[in-house]
């Protein structure tokens, strides 16, 4: 089928005018009919948009446009709905936005149209991008494609869900302290978290401005790196980000990985990571070996801290950006007697229990009194946590560890402990915190039941193109991204 | 934990109407995410500077010039509430 197939094969085949644009979306939403009323995915998605967008693209084909041109050109692509699309609803996963229409599109949105894409739906999400499981979405979890008991992972589980299951050719979708990465691992396709700076994040709605990126979802590394190339840049309107080239991701996967060194942090082999887990990433890792890369064992000794100190970085900046949820401008308001009680009601019936959590928890570590107690040191064991990586990167190329410590956990395992689930993205923060890039691609399955495992690697601030590469070498010499979720997704 | 963790008064703070069930469950919640929190005392940090972003950051600027931005009615549309081209909100000052 053709929604199965990658933007390479695709581009292909539209280009000898084999397929045509409204043919693949056609497969999409038909697939999105057919499995989605149980996998939501999809929050909405506009049909009639998106086949106007696919016609667009068979014109600008049939006039000759070539994929060298526009390397986007036809394939449909989901957003995570905390990702601005002009003229489309944008609900950050929350009640609390009511029936907010975006006045204007996000930059990445921007580039991946420019490129031809088909930019379609609203992808499921923790409400504001708070959470590992898509279970704090205002409407309804998202489940995972490979079991539908378990979860998809979070917060951009829609969008991992949706191209595990080939709901659509990629996604875009936010990684703060592993959005991207996590739910790429429990879903089995591949997810990358670009260096801070390297995507602009004008139109993406902010949780944690230090450590938000968008990034990519897709079914392998090629497809990860074209869809990286068209989003990266400097963009005038976010500040934050960076004037270094972009390079030609797609161009350079091929390159040899013979000599390249691989860190193993010895910190990562803890005590609650699950025993498949454990021996697929030592497989891995034996792989890469195989390969011609050098593994030697790196230290991060701030790793333990890692949890703590993103709890309070993120909370902090969360409890500042989400004042602009006030009911004054935008979203559903409840009256009060004043302002200020109009504001309490407002956000109190607007928002969920772990946004209203994550805001309490940040006014608290701001607050006065406590602010150099809880804050201010955590921004300074931040530098620490990032000297370890920087220390690490002088003497390897790439870390390699698990994603995550276990595979897809049950629906409501974890929904009563804040703290078990926070824990589970013990192998992702650190990689916001520093500031550098990583991804996810699968690297085998448990056995009992049959669930993806994922494998990270961390690359150098900027380093995107050398983990791309040892990503490509691997994936090519094993079948992993080869196996397709069960047939009920 | 900090024992003077008082949720009621810093949901105050962040303008969120909490109910009693509420307060009682983020309350015990977040006092055991402040307690996991404290392993942050174990290290000593003096000497080393502060991280707020892990990119060096340099002021941006650009001529303060008119440019196209959203018109009236656009930065309207979602209002809860507006009138005659302005946002409506409750009386402020008796």
């Amino acid at each position: 089928m053709l929604n199965e197939l990658s933007i390479s094969q695709l581009a292909a085949r539209l280009g000898r005018r084999e397929i045509s644009a409204k043919e693949i979306l056609g497969v999409c939403l038909e697939k999105i009919q057919r499995v989605d009323g149980k996998l939501h995915a999809f929050l909405s998605y506009d049909a009639t948009d998106a086949l106007a967008q696919a016609d667009t693209a068979d014109k600008a084909l049939a006039s000759g446009t070539s994929h060298s041109q526009k390397p986007l050109l036809g394939i449909p692509i989901g957003v995570k709905d905390v990702i601005a699309v002009q003229n489309q609803p944008l609900n950050c996963g929350s009640k609390i936005l009511g029936s907010y229409i975006s006045p204007y599109s996000a930059t990445v949105v921007e580039k991946l149209k420019d490129a031809g894409a088909i930019v379609f739906g609203r992808l499921n999400m923790d409400e504001f991008a708070m959470g590992s499981s898509t279970e704090n979405s205002a409407f309804g979890f998202t489940c995972n494609p490979w079991d539908s008991t378990r979860i998809a992972g979070g917060s951009s589980g829609g969008s991992a869900a949706a191209v595990a299951a080939c709901e659509c050719i990629a996604s875009l979708g936010s990684d703060t302290g592993g959005s991207i990465r996590q739910p790429a691992a429990l879903c089995g396709c591949v997810g990358f978290k670009p260096t801070y700076g390297r995507v602009s994040r004008y139109g993406l709605v902010a949780f944690a401005s230090s450590l938000d990126q968008i990034g990519p979802f897709a079914r392998d590394v090629r497809d990860t790196a074209t869809v990286l190339g068209v989003i990266s840049g400097l963009d005038p309107r976010d500040s934050t980000s960076v004037p270094e080239p972009v390079p030609d991701y797609a161009a350079t996967l091929e390159a040899p990985i013979k000599g390249l060194k691989l860190g193993l942090p010895k910190e990562y082999m803890i005590g609650g990571l699950d025993p498949e887990v454990s021996a697929a990433v030592q497989t891995a890792v034996k792989q890469f070996e195989k390969l011609g890369a050098e593994i030697v064992e790196v230290s991060l000794p701030h790793t333990d801290y890692a949890v703590a100190t993103y709890y309070i970085v993120a909370t902090a900046e969360a409890s500042a950006n989400l004042a602009r949820f006030d009911g004054i401008r935008y979203g559903t308001r409840v009256n009060g007697i004043d302002p200020t009680d109009l504001y309490c009601k407002t956000r109190g019936a607007g928002f969920g229990a772990e946004v209203k959590r994550r805001i309490i928890l940040g006014a608290y570590v701001l607050s006065s009194g406590y602010h150099d107690a809880y804050y201010l040191r955590a921004q300074k064991v931040r530098t620490l946590i990032r000297r370890d990586f920087l220390n690490a990167f002088e003497k390897v190329d790439a870390i390699v560890t698990p994603t995550t410590p276990t595979a897809a956990f049950k629906v409501g395992e974890k929904t009563d402990d804040p703290l078990q689930m926070y824990l589970s993205d013990i192998f992702t923060i650190s990689c916001n915190l520093a500031g550098i890039c990583g991804l996810s691609l699968p690297c085998g399955f448990t056995t009992k039941p049959k669930l993806p495992i994922g494998l990270q690697i961390l690359g150098r601030p900027f380093g995107e193109e050398t983990i791309l590469r040892l990503a490509h070498a691997y994936e090519q010499s094993t079948d992993w991204r080869k196996e397709k979720p069960p047939e009920q997704f | 934990m900090p024992a003077d963790f008082d949720v009621q008064y810093v949901a105050r703070l962040a303008r969120i109407a909490l109910t009693p069930a509420e307060e009682e469950k983020f309350g015990a919640q977040l006092s055991h995410v402040l307690g996991y929190i404290e392993k942050l005392n174990q290290l000593d940090v003096s000497g080393i500077e502060p991280t707020a972003h892990a990119v060096p950051m340099v002021n941006v600027v650009r001529p303060d010039e008119v440019r196209p931005s959203l018109t009236n009615e656009e930065a309207l549309r979602n209002a809860p509430a507006k009138a005659n081209g302005l946002f409506m909100v409750p009386k402020i000052v008796e």
